[in-house]
């Protein structure tokens, strides 16, 4: 491992431990991610000396506490380019603003013969909120289907969308298949359609440059634990014409302006969607998370990482392949260092159960996506999914223990 | 044998494993050495579903004690379901519902039987004893 890899690896604590006895290989980051230790102070130091509630009181924790959470509103702003701080909302994570927009926006724009277009490669946070809200408004949900190779096929969204299509909701990328997809591409043609367009970057704000203003998206959701933050926090940007028309998610707490028995006012963006108690702390982490992305992206961090993720890229695909019955899902296009696949003859759980007592944490099942697992005809896969700091030397213990495993579950 | 017989017996046999994957190769034998269960009772009534992996359990009764049969679509699942089946076949409905199942805990597969796991093993011990509590009373 070179030097510079080394010290990325060192500035994440959780990466240097042993589980059972052996080197954690921690491969499980498309569900969360490791903190450095920037996130893990701010968030001791903050429970510890400034846990003061937010946007309330007169008092010094309270405004140290705010100052920090509107910092790291602003960082996020930064962070994908969004126009001005009214379009960035805390939420508790990427399921609850895309559970926002499915219940805000379908309130006020999608009625009775109306329909919502869903991409093939989601997984069920953002299918399970759009069925509800159709369910709701008597409209139809529709699919834009993915190929064999895991490829969205996005030429068929403009036959899919009628007059009556409101909104369009796609995966930036696919937790399943790790295939980037084109975003502008679907934003035009929605837009020239009159659908808007509420894009999950779950996984795109990990692996991509997100500029929402470029992609023109009309909301993008994505959670802080994922991009090392801490859990329970995360934000819908969303374009101020259409936030300021729907109505709020949630009542009480610092979103309202007036309140009386017969009428209440509400705040401006972005306070109008942060009803109650926001998880400050989490969302204070943003600062310090968004600053360790983008060391992780610049500099010579950053051409150490591009190096080694490449090198991953070009060496585990085939290395994988090697296994007799093993099959690779998602091998279209550009790819982000996410692999699942599945081996005939041998139950996921099997295999990463046994990976796990190696020291290898993947994911194992249907990964929250069921539709997809049925699209490829099977129960369940296995993913290894890589962050920047996870090395060469972490893909080729995997390959060679998913060897011996398999021959021992054969 | 009684159940806790059996249960100390398994005890036994696993204490010589002291490296994991000598204790899942055993398993895995074991899963191995499970019959498939009959294709007329590997139906959507016997089907028990997990995210994980699925199970299908088959219970029959004579002459005051319990049988059964099961599979798994996952062969780690399918070694601890003969250990179970080892431990609980042949004996009485009122034996089976006193059981505590410590024995899983001893040899270090408790972890399996965590409701997050959603294998489906945890969904086939209520299920066993289901059956039990329903012929205690006959």
């Amino acid at each position: 491992m070179n030097k510079i890899l080394e010290n990325i690896r060192a500035a994440v604590p959780a990466l240097s431990q042993q589980v059972y006895g052996k080197p954690l290989v921690y491969l499980d980051n498309a569900a969360t991610s490791q903190k450095p230790v920037q996130v893990i102070e701010l968030v001791n130091m903050m429970n510890s000396k400034l846990n003061g509630n937010v946007h309330r009181a007169m008092h010094y924790l309270s405004e140290q506490s705010t100052m920090l959470y509107e910092q790291a509103r602003e960082k996020a702003r930064q962070h994908i380019n969004a126009p001005g701080r009214e379009n960035i909302i805390f939420t508790s994570g990427a399921t609850a603003a895309i559970n926002l927009v499915a219940s805000s926006f379908s309130c006020k724009f999608l009625k009775s013969g109306d329909s919502v277009i869903i991409a093939g490669d989601s997984h069920h946070s953002n299918i399970v909120p759009w069925q509800i809200a159709c369910e709701r408004a008597g409209a139809r949900l529709k699919v834009i289907p993915v190929d064999d190779n895991g490829r969205l096929e996005i030429e068929r969204l403009d036959s899919l969308i009628d007059s009556r299509t409101r909104l369009v909701a796609v995966t930036h990328i696919s937790n399943v298949l790790g295939i980037v997809n084109d975003m502008e591409k679907i934003t035009e043609i929605a837009h020239a359609r009159g659908a808007k367009v509420l894009v999950d970057g779950a996984q795109g704000i990990v692996h991509a440059k997100v500029d929402v203003q470029a992609m023109d998206c009309d909301f993008y959701a994505f959670s802080a634990h994922k991009i090392y933050g801490e859990t329970g926090s995360g934000i819908l940007y969303g374009k101020s014409d259409l936030l300021n028309q729907m109505p709020p998610y949630m009542g009480g707490g610092e979103m309202v302006e007036t309140v009386t028995y017969e009428k209440t006012t509400y705040a401006p963006l972005p306070l109008k969607f942060e009803a109650g108690t926001p998880n400050f702390i989490a969302a204070a982490s943003l600062a310090p998370a968004i600053d360790f992305a983008d060391a992780l992206d610049s500099g010579e961090w950053g051409i150490a990482v591009k190096e080694e993720e490449d090198a991953i890229l070009a060496y585990l695909p085939d290395a994988l392949r090697e296994i007799e019955g093993l099959t690779l899902y998602g091998t279209y296009g550009k790819k982000i260092p996410l692999f699942s696949f599945s081996v005939e003859g041998c139950n996921s759980s099997d295999i990463a159960q046994m990976l796990d007592k190696l020291g290898i944490a993947v994911r194992s099942g249907q990964m929250c996506s069921e539709p997809l697992m049925n699209r490829y005809g099977v129960t369940g896969m296995v993913r290894a999914s890589f962050a920047p700091y996870n090395t060469l030397e972490e893909a080729v213990y995997l390959a060679d223990s998913l060897k011996r495993v398999v021959k021992m579950l054969r | 044998m009684t159940i806790q017989e059996t249960e100390e017996a398994i005890v036994g046999e696993f204490s010589v494993f002291t490296d994991w994957m000598d204790k899942y190769e055993y398993i895995i034998e074991l899963g191995k050495s499970v019959p498939p269960i009959a294709e007329s009772a590997r139906n959507e009534g016997n089907l028990i579903k997990g995210c994980q992996s699925r199970v299908w359990l088959d219970c029959s009764y004579s002459e005051g004690k319990l049988y059964f049969s099961a599979d798994s679509d996952a062969i780690i699942t399918k070694g601890i379901i003969s250990l179970l089946i080892r431990v609980y076949n042949g004996q009485s409905p009122k034996d089976i519902v006193e059981s505590d199942l410590s024995f899983i805990q001893k040899i270090g597969l408790q972890e399996n039987l965590s409701p997050t796991r959603a294998n489906g093993l945890v969904s086939m011990i209520k299920q066993i004893r289901a059956y039990a509590l329903a012929y205690m009373n006959k």
